[in-house]
């Protein structure tokens, strides 16, 4: 692992006053480096911070943002939350799931996109939206989404 | 017409940057806290003021600031929850966003109130604009001296530093924010101890929301009698109102509080969407049980949404026309909260999960009439034996469903299939 990390690790760490508060952003870090936190990454965080790695363990499977398991390149999340759902949510993730050719919590064979639902975003007054890699596309619509598919897979083409 | 307070700035180019914020009078509150307050002064100014907490529960704020020990040997915190999770809601966002350091101003002098020298502010992971812009915001305030060691020249200290939260709605209620700063696994803790005798670090800690701190730069400019004489005298102030949903307007609204929901909803909203009728309205978030058209005249605040068996909680109000399905509403609600049930206590838990069961039956027409008694007691056993108020909340928003919408949830049963879809 790259000395970048424990580096930018440490940095954090000087935020609390015990080293335990420190493993959610280390995690963050990780994240960052490595786009899916496996055992060993988590064992290097609680090695850096020279903390358990049962507490690393835990919370990387208890907050949802940390990706245990592999994500694609592009993490599409739809919100389905009351706002949303009310300007119909749910046909925005039926016409993502046809134009993907996978179901909700799935990833795409080529890697490429993880479509999954989202409690609320945060952006009610612009419903329906989604976050691409955390990046929001509001007032979605069929054609908007079709757009912005097109987008991300040319930005990949490149 | 009201003149905005909150969002001033917010239409403002590069408003985020401290220049705009200062050229707009910005930091001199703290300034005039530093040279002519003492901590107890201005604890009292805030007492006067009468302004009450904008993360839910609407505690007056220079009450809780009061409870904190005055022992200057120990050490003390101030968390900014910028948690924002309350679905519906999205004002916190646009304060991160638009105008960080109002809310660093707000947290400065909340901090000098209590004697606090660490601050953090804990931002929801899902905001990463709000994350930059707060991260540059406090590198500006650290440069310009409104952070750091003897700011403004005066020898108060005070470090701040964000922690983003990972995707857990529970990270919002207060003690689960200070265990998951502090590394753990965000579940509620007993109280008492309160956070304010013991909380992070087990030192005293305020926790307040990011709009009630924002309040205070201009409190302390404009005094408390200003605040006060803003809406109704016991829950005052200027406040920001999240519409969406069958709303022709969707957006951030700021007004007084105490407007009535009507107004708020016809006037300033511009009515239901295409010609609907309106059906209910959520007020305060989807933990405050929803209100039936017939009830919109109510005001928004805290005493009259409480007299009517709601609540105002985030201001995030959502509008359903006539064309939204209540069961499959109040089912959505239901999975959300247990979703984000942390799992520590058991009403909650398993409640929640087979109110959930039934719910998706009723809605898809699978349902019996004994599944809304079901409902009913479900409901009973999860409000007030719960160990936090996710549970209560979860329960009181189902309970107002089955009240006021009954008749819906027996279409469903007696047609075999949802009357909308
Ligand atoms: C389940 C749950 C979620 C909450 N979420 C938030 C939140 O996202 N933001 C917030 O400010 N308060 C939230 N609260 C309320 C906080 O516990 C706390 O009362 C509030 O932050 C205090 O600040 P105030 O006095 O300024 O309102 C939540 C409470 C509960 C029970
Ligand atoms: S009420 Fe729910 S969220 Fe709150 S402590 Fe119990 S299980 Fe956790």
């Amino acid at each position: 692992m790259a000395t970048g990390l424990r580096d930018k690790i440490e940095e954090v760490a000087g935020r609390y006053p015990n080293r335990r508060s420190a493993i959610m952003p280390a995690l963050y870090l990780a994240q960052a480096e490595h786009a899916q936190l496996s055992g060993e990454v988590l064992l290097e965080v609680a090695d850096i911070l020279d903390v358990p790695e049962i507490w690393v363990y835990e919370l990387a499977t208890f907050y949802d943002m940390f990706h245990t398991e592999p994500v694609g390149t592009f993490h599409i999340q739809v919100c389905t939350n009351i706002s949303c759902l009310l300007l119909e949510a749910e046909g925005i993730v039926a016409h993502l799931e046809s134009r993907l050719g996978i179901e909700r919590g799935d990833t795409t064979p080529d890697g490429l996109f993880t479509l999954s639902t989202a409690e609320c975003l945060g952006s009610c007054d612009t419903a329906p939206v989604m976050q691409v890699n955390y990046a929001f596309h509001e007032n979605l619509s069929e054609r908007r989404i079709d757009e912005i598919l097109e987008n991300l897979r040319g930005a990949v083409g490149e | 017409m009201f003149d905005k307070v909150l969002l001033k700035n917010a239409e403002i180019p590069n408003a985020h940057g401290i220049g705009a914020y200062e050229a707009a009078g910005g930091y001199r509150a703290l300034a005039t806290v530093l040279h002519e307050y003492s901590p107890d002064e201005l604890i009292q100014l805030v007492k006067d003021s009468n302004l009450r907490g904008r993360g839910g529960a609407g505690f007056p704020t220079g009450v809780k600031w009061g409870f904190v020990p005055k022992d200057p040997a120990l050490e003390k915190y101030l968390c900014c929850n910028a948690d924002e999770s309350e679905p519906g809601t999205f004002k916190d966002r646009v304060i991160m966003e638009k105008d960080p350091h109002q809310m660093i101003e707000g947290m400065v002098i909340g901090a000098y109130a209590i004697g606090a020298q660490k601050a953090y502010i804990y931002i929801r992971g899902e905001y990463v604009l709000s994350i930059e812009r707060t991260e540059a915001a406090l590198k500006e305030a650290y440069r310009k001296g409104y952070l750091g060691e003897r700011i403004l020249g005066t020898d108060f200290n005070l470090e701040m530093f964000v922690h983003c939260g990972a995707g857990a709605y529970i990270c919002g209620e207060e003690t689960a924010l200070l265990e998951s700063v502090e590394g753990r696994r965000a579940q509620p803790k007993l109280k008492p101890p309160f956070p304010v005798v013991e909380g992070l670090y087990g030192c005293p800690t305020v926790i307040n929301n990011v709009e009630t701190l924002a309040c205070l730069p201009h409190i302390v400019q404009r005094g408390a009698e200003w605040f006060r004489g803003i809406g109704p005298e016991r829950s005052p102030g200027p406040k920001l109102y999240c519409l969406s949903g069958h709303v022709r307007k969707p957006g951030l609204y700021e007004l007084p509080m105490g407007i009535s929901l009507r107004e708020l909803v016809e006037d300033h909203g511009g009515g239901p969407r295409s010609g609907g009728r309106i059906k209910a309205v959520i007020p305060g978030g989807v933990s405050a049980p929803m209100i039936p058209e017939s009830g919109l005249d109510v005001a928004m605040d805290f005493d009259s949404l409480a007299a009517i068996d709601t609540m105002l909680g985030s201001a995030g109000v959502i509008v359903l026309d006539e064309t939204a399905c209540v069961v499959r509403v109040a089912k959505r609600i239901t999975e959300f909260f247990n979703h984000e049930s942390c799992g520590k206590c058991t009403p909650c838990r398993e409640g929640l999960d087979w109110a959930v069961k039934i719910l998706r039956r009723l809605e898809d027409g699978r349902g019996k009439h004994e599944d809304l008694d079901q409902l009913e007691r479900l409901c009973g056993s999860i409000f007030g034996n719960s160990f936090c108020a996710l549970g209560d909340g979860a329960a009181w928003a189902l309970s107002a469903a089955l009240k006021h919408f009954r008749d819906e949830f027996v279409r469903h049963i007696e047609d075999g299939r949802c009357p909308f879809h």
